[in-house]
């Protein structure tokens, strides 16, 4: 019988309530008395020099309060990339001032060079829109291999659009040459990775309020991490003292990624309410969104794959130009890196693996971490020319890639790229991916299809991420500025319920139903009486926020040692109750009992006691019961998965459909399989997305050409096929207290090449000799490819 | 500035708004009704459906001058008279569909908009009439799911297990 508590239950999500009947509190929702209202001025031009900025209209009209230009901001701090990589000639990467507001130059369309606060929104914008800019327009960088050998710059003072040039690792390069130059085959395949927007559902929004009674500020911003970006504005931005910083990251609609990253925005308005001592309120529109959230992906990619006439695998040489836009972003240096070079060994025993990535300055939207982030990428890399290299030998591409998997056996196994996988069983998920998609029956159905005048297409892929992001030790050797723990607090209150303050931030991911499950195993008591505080950098010990599906593995481990550490201190009382040795406690369903009797004391009642402290043994014990851990990984973790679907092409329109679509995905202990199944489902559906719909187009000027809802091709319901979602091959994590590995991604990360590989499948049965079609394939891209 | 009366939620309201005020500012701004949401500007994420007069309406495609006099319902009326979730808010919760609950508001007026005009809708039709509903959490899988049962048709078919 399934549980209906703890570990491995499916309880209803508790906050769903508040959101289906209308009590959810997002940013926007909040409405602090005396608010005024920011509006930005945004360049439409995508790079050139500013002349001049004349705010005197702007000022004098009705409700304005204050006008603030890049010219206020000059004296402030940057918004700093959170990682530090060096080229191949041990050169430091290019890293250039981010301001607050634009100043000197505008660098992508949408860049913000004024912003304007009013009594209402109506007045601000208005205001805005009076401000007068004389921009001396430079050609758009728009295209990164034309920006690489062009003499038109996004940061003049650089006098180069190369970031870095990265080689990972450096010591490969010479060996995988040389295994390519003597190899009995290579494949090559030439590949773009799409530009995404994330498009949360919630647009980005943040209140300044400074109180000058106090000196104290308070941000509410739709984070998906509020002690970071307190850190950034406190360290690097605006140098507000942390411990007079507050920033609330209250309920999140979607995040993606796009709301990890500190944004000019944010310190806009707590500069804007210093000065008014008023709150100071913007709300993104979605046109703004589009232009300003970081993107995702925009990889270009050249990959070769090396192995014998038997398909087994010796080398993978990879040359990708990656855009990080006109600013760098947060983690922009880290996810075309370290979160995309190290996984490109994929599930397989490959001896050689050399990456270069080339980051490439551009005048667009800054491009960082979106769900997956660069472990996307690197799969759709890899799994994209197995499929080519299986074709040019004739082989299965099931064989091609059970043959090259590591085995059970072979675990602890270090890449060639500088992970080390603790566990896995890729021909386990294979088998059960066989099963549930009917591999076996695919001919005859293909035949159906055939004889309805469609082309049946299957698309197999098998993935590898690193999640649970990550041992500080590790990620700091590799140029990491900040370390990636994470921190919990568990507060028993007198009467026995709890508080647990987590770092971990839920913006859709239930971390409300599913973080108290895990205390309520472990304690053996009800779940009910749990309930989790997150998002308040003043209620929670600190945190390093929620993105590659880290919150569980990183932050419920951080919970498990603060829970460990309250049963220790439970024990000692319990002991002192019972007039027995701490030693010979058990805790047991919720009661302390002492070993091999029928002597015990509830857990409520050692709550009490712990706040009633009479009789306490006060040189032993100290009142109270209240405990923080901070968890620092051993190892990142490796969830992993085999995933299939097919597909029918319409040869007359080239319109694809999925017609199904598996995800056998391995992510070690699952804690609550409902959530679980829709963090899958969720990633599938922007997966797909990607693959099918999806592209954020610059034109040669640099203005984004499908900035909306109505040109932007957001997958909708009757987009997704229904989807079957199995985690019954977990292997546990080995080093994490849980046995858990992250969900988040997976989705997103194995679907792009499995809906690729099925559709070049369906056109290549049908003889036409197609070997590669870029994401999206909407139907024109596909016609396309089968009439030359 | 003029002013507008109208019944939400079956209680009177009435309010100062400028003639560009939208019926879904009104709400939110004027009425602190947050539970009707705005996430873009194109009337196409569907995140600020209500009903007005029976009808499912985007509420920032409709100025509030002309909900005058109307009935309007807002997902805060959704709920039961007791306060327990109705029927499809239940479905959505039982069947996980909803994540970070901000494109809610607009999939479960939509939905009680669908299954009063076909009280049994396949799974087609049901994607089919999400049309003007972005969601970017769930995949859809689940909020089709939710629907389904909450016109009380059998979704075994749709374990995603």
């Amino acid at each position: 019988m399934p549980k209906d508590n703890g570990i491995g239950a499916s309880p209803k999500r508790r906050e769903d309530v508040r959101f289906l009947t209308g009590r959810g509190k997002y940013t926007d929702d909040i409405q602090l008395a005396n608010t005024s209202y920011a509006c930005f001025a945004r360049s439409d031009v995508a790079n050139g020099v500013i002349k001049s900025i004349d705010t005197s209209a702007a000022e004098a009209m009705p409700g304005v309060l204050a006008v603030f230009t890049g010219e206020d901001f000059v004296e402030v701090g940057g918004n700093p990339a959170g990682w530090a990589i060096s080229s191949r000639d041990g050169t430091p990467m290019h890293e250039p001032k981010r301001p607050v507001l634009a100043h000197g130059k505008v660098r992508h369309v949408g860049d913000a060079y004024a912003a304007v606060v009013a009594e209402t929104p109506e007045q601000a914008r208005d205001a805005a829109e009076a401000i007068e800019i004389d921009i001396e327009e430079q050609p758009a960088v728009i295209d990164m291999a034309a920006a690489l050998s062009g003499s038109t710059f996004v940061h003049d003072e650089i006098g180069t659009n190369q970031c870095f040039d990265w080689g990972w690792i450096e010591d490969n390069r010479e060996a995988t040459d040389e295994a390519i130059k003597n190899a009995p085959h290579v494949t090559t395949l030439e590949l773009i990775n799409n530009r995404v927007v994330p498009n949360a559902m919630e647009p980005r929004a943040s209140i300044g309020d400074y109180d000058p009674g106090t000196d104290e500020y308070k941000l509410y911003t739709t984070s998906q991490n509020p002690h970071l970006t307190r850190l950034l504005i406190s360290a690097f931005v605006l140098g507000i003292p942390e411990n007079k910083l507050t920033v609330v990251a209250p309920d999140v609609g979607g995040g993606f990624g796009s709301k990890i990253y500190h944004y000019g925005e944010e310190a806009l308005v707590l500069a804007a309410a210093k000065k008014l001592a008023r709150p100071v309120k913007w709300t993104a529109s979605r046109s703004e969104a589009f232009l300003t959230d970081a993107h995702g992906r925009d990889h270009v990619t050249k990959i070769e794959l090396a192995c014998d006439k038997e398909g087994n695998f010796i080398a993978f040489r990879t040359e990708t130009l990656a855009n990080v836009g006109a600013y760098l972003s947060n983690f922009s240096t880290a996810t075309p890196t370290f979160l995309h070079g190290t996984l490109m060994a994929g599930t397989y025993t490959v001896p050689n693996v050399y990456v270069n990535v080339k980051t490439v300055f551009t005048n667009t939207a800054p491009v960082d971490a979106y769900r997956g982030a660069g472990r996307p990428e690197a799969t759709y890399s890899i799994e994209r020319v197995i499929d080519k290299c299986a074709d040019e030998l004739g082989i299965d591409k099931i064989e091609i890639r059970r043959k090259n998997f590591i085995q059970p056996d072979q675990y602890p196994y270090t890449t060639p790229v500088g992970l080390s996988y603790d566990i896995g069983n890729y021909d386990a998920l294979m088998d059960t991916l066989e099963r549930r998609l009917d591999v076996a029956g695919f001919e005859a159905r293909r035949a159906e299809s055939a004889a309805n005048g469609k082309l049946r297409g299957i698309g197999i892929n098998s993935y590898i991420e690193a999640c649970g992001i990550a041992p500080s030790n590790l990620v700091g050797q590799l140029g990491s500025r900040v370390g990636l723990y994470d921190a919990a607090t568990v507060r028993v209150n007198a009467t026995g319920n709890i508080s647990v303050m987590v770092g971990a931030h839920s913006h859709g991911q239930g971390h409300e139903t599913v973080f108290p499950q895990v205390v309520a195993e472990m304690l053996g008591i009800d779940e009910a009486s749990i309930d989790i505080v997150h998002g308040d950098s003043s209620k929670i010990p600190f945190g390093m926020g929620t993105y590659g599906s880290r919150s569980l593995a990183v932050c419920g481990s951080a919970v498990v040692r603060a829970t460990e550490k309250i049963i220790n201190k439970g024990k000692k009382i319990a002991a002192h109750m019972l007039e027995a040795s701490d030693a010979d406690i058990e805790l047991v369903d919720g009661q302390f009992t002492v070993a091999g009797t029928d002597k015990s004391v509830g857990f409520g009642d050692v709550a009490l006691k712990a706040y009633i402290p009479h009789e306490f043994p006060l040189e032993d014990i100290e009142p109270g019961l209240e405990e923080t851990a901070f968890y620092d990984p051993a190892n990142f973790t490796y969830p992993s998965g085999a995933y299939g679907c097919e597909v029918e092409v319409d040869p007359e329109t080239g319109k694809v459909d999925i017609l199904k679509f598996v995800a056998c995905d391995d992510f070690g202990n699952v804690v609550n399989p409902m959530i679980v199944e829709g963090q899958v489902q969720g990633g599938l559906g922007q997966g797909i997305g990607q693959a099918m719909l999806e592209v954020g187009t610059y034109d040669a000027d640099g203005q984004l050409t499908n900035g909306s809802y109505m040109d932007y091709a957001m997958p909708r319901a009757d987009d997704m096929p229904q989807m079957v979602v199995d985690h019954s091959n977990g292997t546990a994590c080995t080093h994490n207290p849980l046995g858990v590995k992250g969900c988040g991604e997976a989705g997103a990360i194995g679907s792009p090449p499995t809906v690729v590989n099925a559709v070049v499948n369906a056109l290549r049965s049908a003889g036409h000799d197609v070997t590669h079609i870029d994401m999206p394939l909407t139907p024109s891209r596909v016609w396309a490819a089968m009439n030359g | 500035m003029t002013n507008v009366s109208m019944t939400v939620n079956g209680k009177a309201v009435s309010g100062e708004i400028e003639g560009r005020t939208l019926l879904v500012t009104f709400l939110r701004e004027g009425l602190g009704l947050t539970g009707t949401h705005v996430g873009c500007d194109t009337s196409q994420c569907g995140a600020c459906v209500v009903h007005v007069n029976g009808e499912a309406v985007k509420a920032c495609t409709m100025f509030a001058a002309d909900a005058e006099g109307a009935e309007v319902t807002t997902l805060e009326g959704m709920a039961n008279p007791d306060g327990s979730l109705g029927t499809i808010q239940a479905a959505f919760q039982e069947h996980h569909g909803l994540q970070c609950g901000f494109c809610t508001p607009g999939m479960v007026m939509s939905a009680a908009s669908l299954l009063k005009e076909n009280p049994k809708p396949s799974e087609a039709e049901i994607r089919d009439y999400l049309e003007g509903n972005l969601c970017r959490c769930t995949g859809y899988h689940n909020i089709v799911k939710a629907i389904m049962a909450a016109s009380g048709q059998d979704v075994s078919s749709m374990a995603a297990e």
